[in-house]
This record gives C-alpha cells, sequence and structure tokens, in this order.
C-alpha cells in the first residue's frame, strides 16, 4: 500500500510539473508573451476570442503569481481556454471529441504489442539459437527502425490504396451512425486494423529483444536449473518459474514505452486521418493555435500517468517485494 | 579457458579490429558509411535539389531516377541533400543527449543524498511525461530551425541516459578503487573524471549510438508534422511535402518511399553496429561465446546455461 501511495504522490509531482511547464511556456518565448501571441491573430480573430485567450493563460498586468494561480484555477475547473482552430469552441469540448479515438488506438495497439513480443521473447530464448531466434529479432529490429508514421504510409499506400483491402482514413464508414450495435463495431475494427496494426509492428522488436535478453539471464539462474533438476515439465518451468520474473523489467518499461507509442501513434493518426489527438494536434500547429496544443499536452500526459499507476498496480501483483511490509 | 583474444576496449586500432570481427558491427558499419559519404559528397553531385526540373509527379525514369515530387522537383537530389542535415542534427543530439545524461547521472549518483533525490526526481519526472507532444510544443513557440530542433529533442531525450548512468555510477562509487582515489585524497572532479567516467565509455558510447537514432527518428517526426523549416530539404521535410501533397492518395509512392528508406537504413545500421559493440565489450557475451567454441572444439554440444562470469572485486 504505502509503494502505491508513493508513485500516487511521485504521479502528482509529475502532473504538477506538467502544468507549469504549460504555464512558463509561453512567457519563455522571445519577447513580450501577450503581444507576441496576439500579433499572430490580429486580423483572424474578434476581439472577445483575443480576451478569451487572454483570459485563459493569464497573461494580464497582475504578477507572475497570480497569474499563475488563476491559469490553476482555470485548469482545475477543467477551462482550458478557446480554440483558434475550431473558434468558438472551447479547447476541452474539441479534445474531448478526439480522445477516446486516440486512448484505443494507442491502448489496443500497445497491450496487443506487449503481449505479442513478450510471448515471443519467451519461446525466442528458449529455443534459443533455433530458427525463430536466428532472424525475428534483426527483422524486428529492422522494422523498428522505421518511423511509425512512415510504416503508416506504406502500409495505406499498398493495403488501403494499391489493394484496396481497408478503408484509407478516418474511424468509422460516412453512412454509419455511432452505436453499440454489431455494424458499426465490425466498421470501427476494419479501420483500426492499419493504424493498430503498424504501430504493433513497429513496437514488437523492442518488447521481444527486452524479453528475450531478461529471459536468458534468468533461464541461466540457480532457481531454474533447481526447478529442471526437480523435472518439472518445460512449460512449467519456462512460464511459471522463469518468464513471471524476467517479465519484471519489461513492466517497468511498459509505463515509459506509454509515452513513446502514443507519440507515435498521433504521428500514425495524422497518416490516417484517424479523428484523435493526433489530427487536431496537426490542425494546432498548422493554426498557431497555442491554447489547442497544449490542452493535448496536458491531457495526455495525465492519461500516460494515469496508465503508469495502473502498470505500478500490476507491478505490486507480480513482484511481492513491492509490496513490503504489511501491516 | 582463456577468452581468446577477445579484444579489449581502448584506443581507436582495437575498435576498428573488433568491428570488423563482429559481422553484425561490420554490416552497421558499411551501411552507415555510404550514408557518411553521401551526406560529404552527395550535395556536389546533385545539383540544386529545390530546382524545378520537371512535371510534377512523375514515376521514376532516367531522366528523375525516383520520380519528381508534387511541386516537380527531383526526388533523388531532395533525398541525397536531405541525408547532410538530418544526419548532423541526429548525431549532434546524439552526442549532447549522453553528455547532458552524464552531467545529471553521475552528480546525482556520486553525492548521494539530497542531490541525488533532487536530480532523480526530475529525470524521473521527465521520463514520465510524453516526449513527441512536450517536443511539439516547445518548438511551436520558437523560431522553426535546426537549433530550435536539436534543442527540443535535447531537452526531450536526456533523461534515460541520465537514470542508466546513475545507476552505474552508483555501482562504481562502492568500490575499492574509488575509496582508495578518495583516501589519498583527490578531489571530486578528478574522481568522477579520471576513475568513474572511464569505466563507463562502453556504456556511453552505446548511449550515443542509441540515441542518434532516436534523435533521428524524433526529428523526422516532428518535421513530418510541419515542425522544422519547411523551406530546408532533410529527409522530414521531404516527407512533410509528400504529405501535405496528398502523395499517398494519387499513387505516388516514390515520394515518400526512398526518405522512409533512408531513415530506416540509418537506424538499423546505427542499432547493429551497438549489438555489435555490446557483443564486444561485454565479458558476459565474451566469455559465453569462447565456451561454446571450446565445447564444440571437443565435440560437445553447447547447452543453454551462461557461464558465470567470476573474478570480479
Amino acid at each position: 500500500m504505502r509503494y502505491l501511495l508513493q508513485r500516487l504522490g511521485f504521479y502528482l509531482l509529475a502532473a504538477w510539473a506538467a502544468l507549469t511547464l504549460n504555464f512558463f511556456l509561453p512567457r519563455l518565448m522571445p519577447g513580450d508573451p501577450a503581444t507576441a501571441l496576439f500579433a499572430r491573430f490580429r486580423g483572424r480573430l474578434a476581439p472577445e476570442a483575443m480576451d478569451a485567450l487572454r483570459e485563459t493563460f493569464g497573461l494580464t498586468e497582475a504578477p507572475l503569481i497570480q497569474q499563475y494561480f488563476t491559469y490553476l484555477s482555470h485548469v482545475l475547473r477543467g477551462d482550458l481556454g478557446v480554440s483558434v482552430a475550431y473558434f468558438p469552441a472551447p479547447v476541452s469540448e474539441v479534445i474531448a471529441t478526439g480522445l477516446v479515438w486516440t486512448v484505443f488506438l494507442a491502448g489496443t495497439a500497445v497491450v496487443i504489442s506487449f503481449a505479442i513480443g513478450t510471448l515471443l521473447g519467451v519461446v525466442s530464448a528458449w529455443r534459443r539459437r533455433g530458427w525463430l531466434d536466428s532472424w525475428l529479432p534483426s527483422t524486428l529490429v529492422f522494422l523498428g527502425a522505421f518511423p511509425y508514421f512512415w510504416l503508416a504510409m506504406v502500409a495505406l499506400y499498398v493495403l488501403g490504396f494499391a489493394l484496396g483491402w481497408f478503408p484509407l482514413g478516418h474511424a468509422y464508414g460516412d453512412d454509419l451512425t455511432p452505436g453499440f450495435t454489431f455494424e458499426f463495431m465490425a466498421d470501427v475494427f476494419r479501420h483500426a486494423a492499419l493504424p493498430v496494426g503498424t504501430v504493433v509492428i513497429a513496437t514488437l522488436g523492442g518488447w521481444l529483444l527486452s524479453m528475450r535478453n531478461s529471459m536468458i539471464a534468468v533461464l541461466g539462474s540457480d532457481f531454474v536449473n533447481l526447478a529442471r533438476a526437480k523435472g518439472l515439465p518445460p512449460s512449467r518451468v519456462v512460464l511459471r518459474y522463469a518468464a513471471r520474473n524476467a517479465l519484471l523489467p519489461s513492466v517497468t518499461g511498459f509505463g515509459m514505452a506509454l509515452g513513446f507509442v502514443l507519440g507515435g501513434s498521433l504521428l500514425t493518426e495524422i497518416v490516417f486521418s484517424y479523428p484523435g489527438q493526433g489530427y487536431l494536434l496537426v490542425q494546432a500547429v498548422r493554426n498557431q493555435d497555442y491554447a489547442l496544443m497544449q490542452g493535448i499536452f496536458l491531457v495526455i500526459t495525465l492519461a500516460v500517468l494515469g496508465a503508469n499507476w495502473l502498470v505500478d498496480l500490476v507491478y505490486m501483483w507480480l513482484d511481492p517485494r513491492t509490496r513490503g511490509a504489511r501491516s | 579457458m582463456t577468452p581468446a583474444a577477445a579484444p579489449r576496449t581502448g584506443g581507436l586500432f582495437a575498435w576498428t579490429i573488433a568491428i570488423r570481427r563482429d559481422r553484425k558491427a561490420a554490416l552497421g558499419a558499411a551501411i552507415l558509411a555510404v550514408f557518411g559519404l553521401m551526406a560529404l559528397a552527395g550535395p556536389l553531385f546533385v545539383g540544386d535539389p529545390d530546382a524545378l526540373v520537371g512535371i510534377p509527379l512523375q514515376p521514376p525514369s532516367a531522366e528523375h531516377w525516383l520520380g519528381t515530387t508534387g511541386q516537380g522537383q527531383d526526388v533523388f537530389a531532395q533525398m541525397v541533400t536531405g541525408t547532410r542535415a538530418s544526419l548532423a542534427i541526429g548525431l549532434a543530439v546524439g552526442v549532447l543527449v549522453v553528455l547532458v545524461g552524464a552531467l545529471i547521472g553521475v552528480t546525482a549518483g556520486y553525492f548521494g543524498g539530497r542531490v541525488d533525490a533532487a536530480l532523480s526526481l526530475l529525470f524521473n519526472v521527465f521520463l514520465v511525461i510524453p516526449g513527441l507532444p512536450l517536443a511539439i510544443i516547445i518548438a511551436a513557440y520558437l523560431p522553426s530551425g535546426p537549433l530550435t530542433l536539436a534543442f527540443v529533442l535535447v531537452v526531450t531525450g536526456w533523461a534515460w541516459n541520465a537514470r542508466v548512468l546513475r545507476a552505474q555510477t552508483l555501482a562504481q562509487r562502492g568500490r575499492d578503487f574509488v575509496a582508495a582515489a578518495i583516501v589519498a585524497g583527490e578531489s571530486h572532479w578528478r574522481i568522477v573524471t579520471r576513475e568513474i567516467l572511464p569505466t563507463m565509455t562502453s556504456i556511453m558510447v552505446a548511449q550515443m549510438i542509441g540515441s542518434t537514432v532516436y534523435a533521428i527518428g524524433a526529428q523526422v517526426g516532428l518535421e513530418f508534422l510541419g515542425l522544422g523549416d519547411v523551406s530546408a530539404v532533410t529527409w522530414g521535410t521531404n516527407l512533410y511535402w509528400a504529405q501535405n501533397d496528398s502523395a499517398l492518395l494519387t499513387g505516388a509512392w516514390w515520394t515518400f518511399a526512398p526518405t522512409g528508406l533512408c531513415v530506416a537504413l540509418v537506424g538499423f545500421g546505427l542499432t547493429m553496429l551497438n549489438s555489435g559493440f555490446d557483443e564486444i565489450t561485454n565479458p558476459r557475451l565474451q566469455l559465453e561465446r569462447a565456451w561454446r567454441a571450446h565445447l564444440l572444439e571437443r565435440g560437445h554440444v553447447p547447452g543453454r546455461s551462461t557461464p558465470v562470469v567470476t573474478g570480479r572485486g
């Protein structure tokens, strides 16, 4: 329990760091932030919109510390400002439209990739120098060297454009109304297959290698030799004795990989015009919509922090040492 | 049993021999040499990459080896010219990221206590905040260009190296030779630079290679989003324009395929070089190989177990 609280404290601190970073970045811009920021929108925005922007960023004449608290109170109330690209929609509403899709895309990809990669790593370490072990790791490393979004472009071109097996973009067909019907769900999965597939392929190698390496270390240790000497069936030795222990470094890596995979899937979304955060991010960058950009950064960071805490729960279940002394 | 003629670290010459002996490392080095040459000499041969030389979106032909872009520029010329800027930023960031990581990681590990607690917290926070979104918002506020790219990539990439080097320093800190140096009255600076850092050279070299892979990939990603200088010719901006001109939906595969392949080949080459280094400098893998060779020589089939490296400390 103490471990979990400790981690929770750390994530709260990280969230605060992200918030503070978000506050100071516009102010670190060369020159006077308010003028520089608003000079770009002059003529394109109604005065009310500029006032709204100024208000959310807290870019007023008040002292910095007061601006900071104004900003914090806005964020805590869920007010992330007004989007310029989607004016006059508030940033929080714009983000909400895409959040489900991004979480769905990145979440599915990371779970599938982790499961398959880790399993392949176990097999690869167990049948070391076998046929699988000799070509699979280097092939996957090669695939992992491609930028995700480039793999996505190739997949879209070959499987979507040239062969026509998959749709060319978006999350579901225009002719369907969203709902929990079989038809709609099937269409969502068909649209998600390529984006998820490319992220899985690009990240598989990392999980495989990490699991393979720690499996090899664990398989050489005494307790595994003892289990073998006792005559336990190999499957039991590999899965219950070796794999469970070898999994620990991969699980630690899982939390950190989340942010990385998310970044990659944002770019992948752009290629597939998938209506998630990545697509919004591009709109924000093109329109210099700083409020939206910063909102997306905050929301994504919070999502990653939350997911990390869930990973800690799993870690605690896997590694009894973290549970510490129970009262 | 002696690990026969296993090359030891130290000296450029020893490294060169070791790379040539290891198949993976040799392959990686060969790929990188080709790209190095392309970056240095390539732009001299292909002419102006921005020149409008033909009808837009022509497929590869004898005249334009890799076809033309949506604006009618030569794709091959753009790919070759882009190599220089992309590799230069990648290498510079790769080195900088490790230097920053070493500065913070070694300081934390060496001084321990509160310094360690504060610095560890700092890099752990940076590790858990997603890098790409952070890089995007920083880059969006700064004037676009190579310096901005390098800066955001260093800011978002140093933390992992710091974490690894802190753990290494912590392990070295407890060793007898450090204690001896302290007793001998050496200064902190001298102990860190002369006693501790040399024990970590092979890790730092590996980190630099790994960080360069990261830097090239992330840089291409940011430029793809339009956060680089879109008027410059780099691999990332090539892909940005390919996407902008909707190359995919018009079937113009040649506008994006070559550049992506280059990125991947460089990444693959660096990774191969890295795993080769690992096998060269890791005494455990060295010993294992020697042991297998020893057994095979005597007609035994080597088992799965790894020999334990003894004689430490």
